[in-house]
């Protein structure tokens, strides 16, 4: 009984503190965050994350941030939904962007909004590519801030360009250039069989964020910011998937069939395919392994220019105590800051979360070394959210599925959106209000 | 070994034996190719990972990357410690149930018997779901013992050895006891001796197959300080930016090397332990 | 003497601590799973409540269960003739010692040993469109080019070829010991008969081998349902589930949809399944192994 009164009069104490604890760090007394990053491997994303730790409690010193690393993306949203179900989830994770949905819908976070008090907290989080922002709210709120993003970015062989007569400085701008560019590109042996594609848009595992390119670019949405309704039988949605399908059914400049995601980097070094369509994470890669000139670009229009973004945000979980959430967001704060977006960026590829970022010195010195690093942000303006809904991972596989099946020939554009959005219909109307 | 030194009647001869033989190497070399791949693969830079060139250059560096890019030494040891732990759990339990289905005619023995045998046909893969909140009930998971406990009491197992222990004559066991030895002892100075070429085969089997296995793991474990090999080399290979096969073939090696070595330096008691354990 | 009681309870003693981990997690999940099949998956806010037969409706209106279990089916039947066919075979030529029989012991065998993880990446290699290894044969003898794991048709045939890779090696030392173990006055009264070595493989060889056949099978049957390594890592049940296996489905629904009610319902239709093969055996072999 005494404890608990403890407990409930510190937490009170701490309730009205939390409005002066970012002022007046020193008062409060030391407070640990632990926080979930998901990284597969170890190496030196590892050694990054727990210098900014250091870093951060050598400025704070009531503040420990404690990194745990969980594996994937996937891993480590079991393991924070599982320890929020079971008692002691993380303070703060990193998480996908679309896992949005099914944290609300298990209750596991707060809005980030709550911790906006002053002028400067709501200039921090006006600060970043509203392009990112589309995946971090809903229903009126913040829920997540963006940290690590990706986006989708064509990659180019100039030495194939070359030989193809055309310009290997320019990619192609639009949907008629990308079939033309790639006619030219499709290289036959004397038996007719293909030893080089003109392009290539991968297809296994997660074709909806591909396939978001070009519903973007023919001025279509696919889901609502709501994430309660899909709109994948809208015609410009089949029209999108038609031009994807005509891309190797008709115009024959992509292999036919569901093309593998994991190889399609390997693909563009063995010449295999002379455009490939893939993440803005690949860049170090492709930096790295291509051993002819390549470029990078902006994905060709449709109607109008488009990508979906990708990765990861900050997430704050609900059953932390006031003091480790107040913590848990300046710490957040703190590693969101337009130096150390900049950084990041610099030092994994991501894309730098704010606009601000790419006026550092840093930054800007490392665009005027690497021009291809700035290609993403230019993209972001025309970004969209990716697919995000409730259930998110089943309402994703019907359209996977539909995806798949229309490229490889099995249903027609038509009848694999009309199925899929039934299928998602189906699984979403409990959530409709 | 005498008597299969002298030629069998109906071994292949001549041009029959010419054909046999061709054609059984044909299938040998399939079989090894992504082995043979995986060396070829390994100690060449990536360039020639689709490429065989006779003349490419050797390289360690694939090593060096696959053991830099992941704790590979911690999931050695996890798998060293998960399997050991299931092996001793697997032969105690095992010899225990087995000596009393062999030996013990008691109460509802029948019914236990078939109760076992049902773990032949529900493994604990096919109870994933299930299996995960038990071990989330027991706050386990993520831990070694959750990915051993489900196989430990092992059906295969109380099968293998009951089978065994019922060809030991009753005489033996008989005169341990008249010598006063309890039934602990019996078993431990008569039956486990006796079956020692079924537990080398027996233990080959689980420790190869819990070695790799992957989908249980998979499901428990999320961390590095829990994670097997298999999980680690899956968890190492899909990342975003798509498959190095060099890397991945080189730590595929790695992690592998280990079984390798043990069976090809075991191969031959290997086979004749299951010949013994007349599982025909 | 008191012995009789004894006796019971030394048994049940010895059993107990085997049977204790079966009864936790064999026999207890499955009922587990049977109950929380009638119930729905919790959700947030929402808790679980009992749905009746809800799962099962859902269940016989999904077509992707459909679709996984006729792709099990087909899995089955592809790799389990196949793997023990080429297990007999394997096992034969080791037996009549060719030349370099403990290589070739040596080669068929190594499937075994190495992580189906590993393995599934170097076959993704394999199968891979223009450079892989089987377009490089194929391009040599000038067949078409083939998007292996790409096409709805040629996907799960992929699927098995890895499959009965993977295990024909392993049956085949169970054969191997089991020809050992034949009698060779067998062979030489059978050749003093004049008998073909066609007529002694099928009459008195593979008879023989029966009990091992039926072990083997039993394995197999087992394997075909159990096996989804390589699909995580080849296809992930795709292109549009033409690969997805149930146990891969299970995992899906459970580990990624979070859906633990409709994967207990899964769940159950594997057992079901698993049991009907389990009475087809013992209707079938068991009385033709007698026989024998």
């Amino acid at each position: 009984m005494m404890n608990r009164l403890l407990k409930s009069a510190t937490a009170a104490a701490a309730g009205a503190l939390l409005s002066t604890a970012l002022a007046l760090p020193a008062t409060a007394q030391n407070v640990e965050v632990s926080f979930f990053y998901p990284v597969a491997v170890g190496g030196p994303i590892t050694k990054i994350i727990d210098q900014y730790a250091a870093d951060f409690q050598k400025e704070n010193p009531t503040i420990k941030v404690t990194p745990i690393y969980a594996g994937t993306y996937q891993e480590t949203i079991v393991k924070a939904l599982t320890a929020h179900k079971s008692g002691t989830p993380p303070v703060i994770s990193v998480l996908l962007s679309t896992d949005m949905f099914s944290l609300i819908d298990e209750d596991a976070i707060i809005p980030i909004d709550t911790f906006i008090k002053t002028d400067a907290d709501k200039k921090w989080l006006g600060s970043f590519f509203p392009a990112f922002m589309k995946n971090s709210q809903t229903g009126g709120k913040t829920w997540g801030v963006p940290f690590q993003r990706s986006t989708v970015v064509l990659y180019w062989n100039k030495e194939a360009f070359k030989e193809a007569g055309l310009d290997p400085n320019k990619a192609p701008a639009n949907w008629n250039e990308l079939i033309e560019f790639g006619k030219k590109l499709t290289k036959r042996d004397a038996s007719g069989n293909v030893t080089q594609w003109g392009v290539q848009v991968p297809s296994s595992g997660f074709p909806y964020w591909l396939f978001q390119t070009f519903t973007t670019q023919n001025g279509v949405e696919i889901m609502n910011q709501a994430g309660d309704t899909t709109y994948y039988d809208k015609p410009e949605v089949v029209q999108a998937l038609q031009y994807w399908v005509d891309l190797s059914a008709k115009h024959k400049v992509m292999a036919p069939g569901v093309i593998e995601w994991g190889t399609t980097p390997k693909d563009f070094f063995e010449k295999k395919a002379a455009m490939i369509y893939t993440t803005t994470g690949n860049l170090t890669n492709i930096k790295n392994n291509a051993k002819f000139d390549f470029g990078v670009a902006m994905l060709p229009q449709g109607k109008k220019r488009g990508s979906p973004t990708g990765g990861g945000n900050f997430y704050v979980f609900k059953k932390s105590t006031p003091e480790q959430q107040a913590a848990a967001v300046k710490f957040i704060q703190w590693i969101t800051s337009p130096e150390r977006a900049a950084q990041w960026g610099i030092d994994t590829g991501y894309v730098a979360v704010r606009a601000d970022a790419w006026e550092t010195p840093a930054m800007k010195k490392y665009v005027e070394g690497f021009p291809a690093a700035a290609v993403a942000r230019d993209q972001l303006q025309y970004s969209v959210a990716e697919l995000s809904t409730h259930e998110n991972q089943r309402v994703t596989k019907a359209l996977n599925d539909g995806l798949q099946a229309a490229l490889t020939g099995a249903k027609t554009p038509e009848q694999a959106m009309k199925d899929s959005q039934a299928e998602a219909a189906r699984i979403l109307r409990p959530y409709k209000k | 070994m005498n008597a299969a030194e002298r030629p069998h009647p109906f071994e292949p001869r001549g041009f029959a034996r010419v054909v046999d033989t061709v054609a059984a190497w044909t299938l040998a070399i399939l079989w090894a190719l992504p082995l043979l791949y995986a060396v070829w693969t390994a100690f060449h830079p990536s360039e020639y990972s689709a490429r065989f060139e006779l003349l490419a250059p050797l390289t360690l560096e694939n090593f060096a990357k696959a053991w830099e890019a992941a704790p590979f030494a911690r999931y050695f040891l996890n798998t060293v410690m998960l399997v050991t732990l299931i092996l001793i759990c697997q032969f105690v339990l095992c010899t225990l149930a087995a000596y009393a289905f062999a030996r013990y005619r008691f109460w509802g023995s029948e019914i236990a018997f078939f109760l076992v045998l049902l773990q032949l046909m529900v493994m604990p893969e096919i109870l994933i779901v299930e299996n995960y909140r038990t071990m989330s009930v027991l706050g386990i998971l993520d831990s070694i013992p959750s990915i051993a406990l489900p196989y430990v009491a092992s059906a295969f197992g109380i099968f293998l050895l009951r089978q065994t222990f019922k060809t030991v004559p009753r005489e033996l066991d008989d005169a341990a006891r008249v010598e006063g030895a309890s039934a602990l002892q019996v078993l431990m100075k008569v039956y486990v001796p006796l079956a020692k070429p079924i537990y080398l085969a027996y233990g080959l089997v689980s420790v190869s197959f819990h070695w790799n296995n992957f989908l249980w793991p998979l499901v428990v474990t999320n961390s590095v300080s829990a994670r097997p090999l298999t999980v680690g080399l899956q968890v190492f290979s899909s990342t975003d930016q798509g498959i190095d096969w060099s890397i991945i073939t080189a730590a595929t090696l790695m992690t592998s090397a280990p079984l390798l070595l043990a069976f090809l330096l075991f191969q031959r008691q290997f086979v004749q332990s299951f010949m013994r354990a007349g599982i025909r | 003497m008191p012995r009789r009681f004894d006796v019971h309870l030394h048994g049940w003693l010895l059993l107990l601590p085997a049977l204790a981990f079966l009864a936790l997690f064999t026999h207890y999940p499955a009922i587990a799973t049977l109950i929380e099949s009638f119930y729905s998956t919790p959700r947030g806010a929402r808790p679980s409540r009992f749905v009746g037969l809800d799962n099962y409706q859902a269940l016989l209106e999904d077509p992707v269960f459909w679709q996984s279990l006729s792709n099990n089916l087909i899995f089955a039947l592809g790799t389990i003739p196949l793997s023990i066919a080429l297990a007999i075979v394997m096992a034969i030529w080791v037996n009549d010692r060719l030349a370099g029989r403990a290589w070739l012991r040596t080669a068929f065998f190594t499937p075994t040993v190495l992580p189906m993880i590993a393995v599934a990446n170097i076959w993704l290699f394999f199968f891979t469109p223009q450079y892989g290894l089987l377009e490089q044969f194929s391009h040599l003898f000038g067949f078409a080019s083939q998007n292996w794991l790409g096409s709805p048709e040629t996907a799960l045939f992929c699927v098995i070829v890895v499959a009965v890779w993977k295990e024909a090696g392993f049956f085949m030392i169970f054969y191997l010991a089991a020809l050992q173990q034949i009698p060779p006055s067998l062979a030489e009264a059978a050749a003093l008969e004049g008998a073909s070595r066609w007529t002694y493989l099928r009459r008195i060889v593979l008879p023989l081998m029966m009990p091992t056949t039926l072990f083997v099978l039993i394995n197999a049957i087992i394997n075909s349902f159990r096996l989804v390594d390589h699909i995580i890592v080849m296809t992930r049940g795709g292109p549009d589930n033409a690969t997805s296996l149930l146990l891969f489905y299970i995992y899906e629904v459970g580990f990624k949809f979070w859906d633990t009610s409709y994967a207990a319902a899964l769940t159950m239709m594997l057992l079901l399944l698993l049991a009907l093969m389990a009475m087809a055996q013992y209707v079938f072999l068991e009385r033709r192994v007698h026989y024998q």
